[in-house]
């Protein structure tokens, strides 16, 4: 039923879609670069931000990007075990970075500086936040996939065509990575020095 | 249990009261119909759980009629008032309503009835014209259009349920926040909006991925039919643009509901960051709009001129560069911000370089008919009353482009009458010709001309008199959504001129209704027997009409543009590409309600959304996620056609 030309199309497809996707973050990291001053009398990035906490969350997202990377690889050699084992990995760390995020907001909201204290906490919140709902959404879709996977005993069997959406959860993931990358730069480690 | 929603949310007056009554009789009356005719599981099986995208083309198209009218019918209402509320008369809606009014107006001709049928026009003629028998993604079509549907079910909701925003159709804060809108109106908008802009992305990328990885073998880029150029164009902007779209109603979103403040006045929000924003996306969908249907006279030109193309890859740069340069425009919606004098002075260049690549394709259709034997036929008409609209319209757009000027002019009846010229000239008349043009191919018969032409004229002639006296009214001061004015002013007699330019081009719909109903009553005599009507250059000419369920018995191999001239040339007989090649088995998408069921999902979540059912958004918005995963676990996705 699929064939070569399905998993091309789908693939240029989901790049399309990443690209798409780059807009959006786009638009919330120039509200952020526009809003950040605005702190209305409140804290700002420097006072705020906890620049080492961020960057071993920072560590957790990029060694999950590389067990992303063994997932597929593995896939590719057609090693069962090693891509339930890379998958399980990569949702563990991005569960984890997940938890210290979550962590770092609960802390700010408890200590009054949530996204209703000022325009720039508002543009903090809603960009960090939103790459976080992307991570959480990937973390969605690993636990589809693995029962997808599971509910049959090869990679040809299993519904639709796994190979292919593996390789797209990849792409997701690792641009992901980058957002991250875009995040850590502008929010953190600039908002710590400037 | 309800959140906010009381009773007192359906009773909105008199006027609203027949407009509550008219749609939910309406609504009856056609369930009604089909129960009558016991079509229920037709429509079911034939039409709502299809992946066709000759189906689903028609049903945008449908549904953005239906819009068209409902916008429509506010627009003369609009004209009704302001030609009555002068001096001590009020006129007959209080400002409230008028509000609503020319909020609803403007966003329905834009996202219900001028996306829709963009998208239409997409599916019905993109997959024949590049050889494909349907785009690289059949579910996510469906998906979309149900996304739109939902959107659009939104917006006629709020008619009946509530009120709708009394904003204007890009709801600028601060007066969008919550502080000076606390009703349900922006709500209603904004998640209408959502959820037919997410169709419209998830669109968006179908079509670029089909055009880009679907075409027929030996059908190179510079082979395709323009058609198929401006559609990739407008389809790239999508995906560009309408991010944008979502990341910023989302913030308004955050602002209204959760008490963020991006754009509030209080907080530190910057409300300019909302306007330049919402630009961002909104300059682009100007020419999403308008791409497809210069695509459309490029089609058009030709086969009515009896000649090829002139300037085909002219055409194809006027169309990128198009593309690239309405990213650089936006500022000159708000020259009037302050930005600056070098600011300013950047965009309004922009804005007139533009100009150019739009001036080219208007040389390029003046020359492809100049020495051409010209056939006077419907969708040549409709190309000859848009390209005399169209360039008044463009050189009004191009003086407003200098800045000095636009501080004069923003925000007047002169603008409303700019972007009316281009949008009805561009995109309606681009639509009536596509119409008139394709109908066959789609039904299997012609549309008949004499009340065709009827139309043409009360639309032509309407249309000056509607949009005329604004350009003059804009001189005199007068500014845009104005619901009353001094009679000492002198303005009504032009007002009124207008409002019966309204009631002309009212009644050239009327006459596009009839055109529609004497074509089926003739549509034995109007029947298009070779697949050919018009003498046409492109593939879908090649194929039958009506087109068959798999569109293509066999998948041609394109040697040139033009492809089915160069056929034709080589004695190919019309229908050829009907017949069936060495494949007996064609695959074509299983039905599936899937994409109703997520869109319906989707609704209630924003229903429950825009009026505070706190426990319902939760449950529709796990429906639509169960349908998604549901999807994924799904083994056979397509059906066989044995031809």
């Amino acid at each position: 039923m699929k064939n070569t030309t399905d998993h091309k199309a789908s693939i240029f497809g989901f790049w399309l879609y990443l690209m798409s996707d780059c807009l959006l973050f786009a638009s919330l990291f120039a509200t952020f670069a526009v809003l950040r001053g605005n702190t209305f009398g409140g804290p700002n990035a420097e006072e705020l931000l906890n620049v080492p906490f961020v960057l071993a969350e920072t560590l957790v997202l990029l060694t999950s990007s590389f067990t992303a990377g063994v997932a597929l690889i593995a896939a590719q050699l057609n090693k069962r075990a090693w891509v339930f084992g890379a998958l399980a990995a990569t949702f563990i760390l991005g569960a984890t970075f997940l938890g210290l995020e979550l962590h770092e907001f609960a802390g700010l909201i408890a200590a009054g500086d949530g996204p209703g204290r000022s325009a720039f906490l508002s543009a903090f919140f809603a960009l960090v936040g939103t790459h976080g709902l992307h991570v959480a959404a990937g973390l969605l879709w690993m636990l589809i996939l693995s029962a997808q996977m599971l509910s049959r005993p090869d990679f040809e069997a299993a519904p639709g065509n796994v190979r292919t959406k593996l390789l797209a959860l990849g792409l997701f993931w690792h641009f992901l990575d980058v957002v991250w990358i875009g995040i850590f730069s502008l929010v953190y480690l600039l908002g710590a020095t400037l | 249990m309800f959140g906010t929603l009381t009773l007192s949310a359906f009773a909105q007056g008199p006027i609203v009261l027949g407009a509550q009554l008219f749609i939910v009789l309406g609504g009856l009356c056609i369930a009604g119909l089909v129960t009558y005719l016991g079509r229920w599981r037709w429509l079911w099986d034939e039409w709502l759980t299809s992946l066709d995208a000759k189906k689903i083309g028609v049903m945008y198209m449908i549904v953005g009629v239906v819009m068209f009218v409902r916008g429509g019918i506010d627009a003369l209402m609009m004209r009704l008032q302001q030609a009555l509320s002068v001096g001590a008369s009020q006129g007959y809606l209080t400002p409230e309503h008028f509000q609503q009014v020319f909020t609803g107006h403007g966003t329905i001709m834009i996202f219900f009835v001028a996306m829709p049928v963009v998208f239409g026009l997409l599916n019905l003629v993109v997959p024949p014209q590049i050889g494909a028998r349907d785009l690289a993604f059949p579910f996510l079509n469906a998906l979309s259009f149900w996304l739109f549907a939902g959107g659009a079910a939104l917006v006629m909701l709020s008619l009946v349920v509530g009120q709708f925003a009394t904003t204007g159709w890009l709801a600028y804060p601060p007066l969008s926040e919550l502080q000076y809108s606390p009703g349900v109106g922006v709500d209603y908008w904004m998640w209408a909006l959502q959820i037919s802009g997410a169709g419209s992305l998830i669109a968006g990328i179908n079509f670029v991925t089909t055009i880009l990885t679907k075409r027929a073998p030996g059908m190179t880029l510079m082979r395709m039919p323009i058609f198929v150029w401006t559609a990739l164009g407008s389809m790239l902007l999508v995906i560009f643009a309408f991010p944008v779209l979502t990341a910023t109603l989302a913030m308004l979103g955050l602002d209204r509901y959760l008490g963020f403040h991006f754009f509030t006045t209080g907080g530190g929000g910057n409300m300019m960051m909302y306007v330049n924003l919402i630009w961002t996306w909104g300059h682009p969908e100007v020419y999403i709009l308008a791409l497809p249907f210069f695509g459309v006279f490029s089609e058009v030109v030709p086969v009515f001129s009896q000649k090829r193309l002139f300037g085909y890859t002219s055409m194809v740069v006027a169309t990128m560069t198009i593309v690239f340069f309405s990213f650089v425009v936006w500022l000159h919606h708000f020259f009037t911000m302050g930005a600056g004098a070098d600011v300013n002075a950047f965009f309004g260049i922009m804005t007139m370089v533009i100009a150019i690549p739009t001036g080219v394709k208007i040389f390029n259709w003046l020359f492809t008919m100049f020495r051409g034997r010209i056939i006077f036929a419907l969708p040549m008409l409709w190309f000859l009353g848009f390209v005399a609209l169209f360039t008044l319209g463009g050189i009004a757009g191009v003086l407003m482009a200098i800045p000095p000027a636009d501080f004069e002019l923003h925000n007047s009846l002169f603008l409303v009458a700019h972007f009316h010229t281009m949008i009805v000239s561009g995109v309606l008349f681009g639509l009536f010709a596509a119409i008139s043009y394709w109908f066959p191919k789609v039904f299997g018969f012609k549309l008949e001309e004499r009340w065709g032409v009827r139309a043409f004229w009360l639309w032509v002639v309407g249309f000056i008199l509607a949009f005329g006296p604004l350009y003059l009214l804009g001189f005199l001061g007068a500014t845009r959504r104005l619901d009353h004015y001094p009679a000492g002013l002198g303005w009504q007699p032009l007002f009124i001129i207008a409002g019966v330019g309204a009631v002309l081009i009212a009644l050239g719909v009327g006459c596009q209704g009839a055109q529609i109903v004497a074509s089926i009553r003739r549509r034995v005599q109007l029947r298009d027997a070779t697949g050919d009507p018009w003498g046409g250059r492109t593939l879908e000419w090649a194929l039958p009409s009506p087109l068959p369920e798999h569109t293509f018995g066999h998948i041609p191999q394109v040697e040139s543009r033009d492809a089915w001239w160069a056929m034709k040339k080589e004695g190919h007989a019309p229908g050829v590409l009907g017949v069936p090649g060495t494949d007996r088995i064609i695959r074509v998408p299983a039905n599936t309600p899937l994409p109703l069921y997520m869109a319906g999902a989707l609704f209630l979540a924003c229903f429950a959304l825009v009026w505070h059912i706190w426990w319902l958004w939760p449950l529709s918005l796990s429906g639509f996620l169960g349908c998604i995963i549901a999807r994924s676990f799904a083994h056979e996705t397509e059906r066989p056609v044995t031809l």
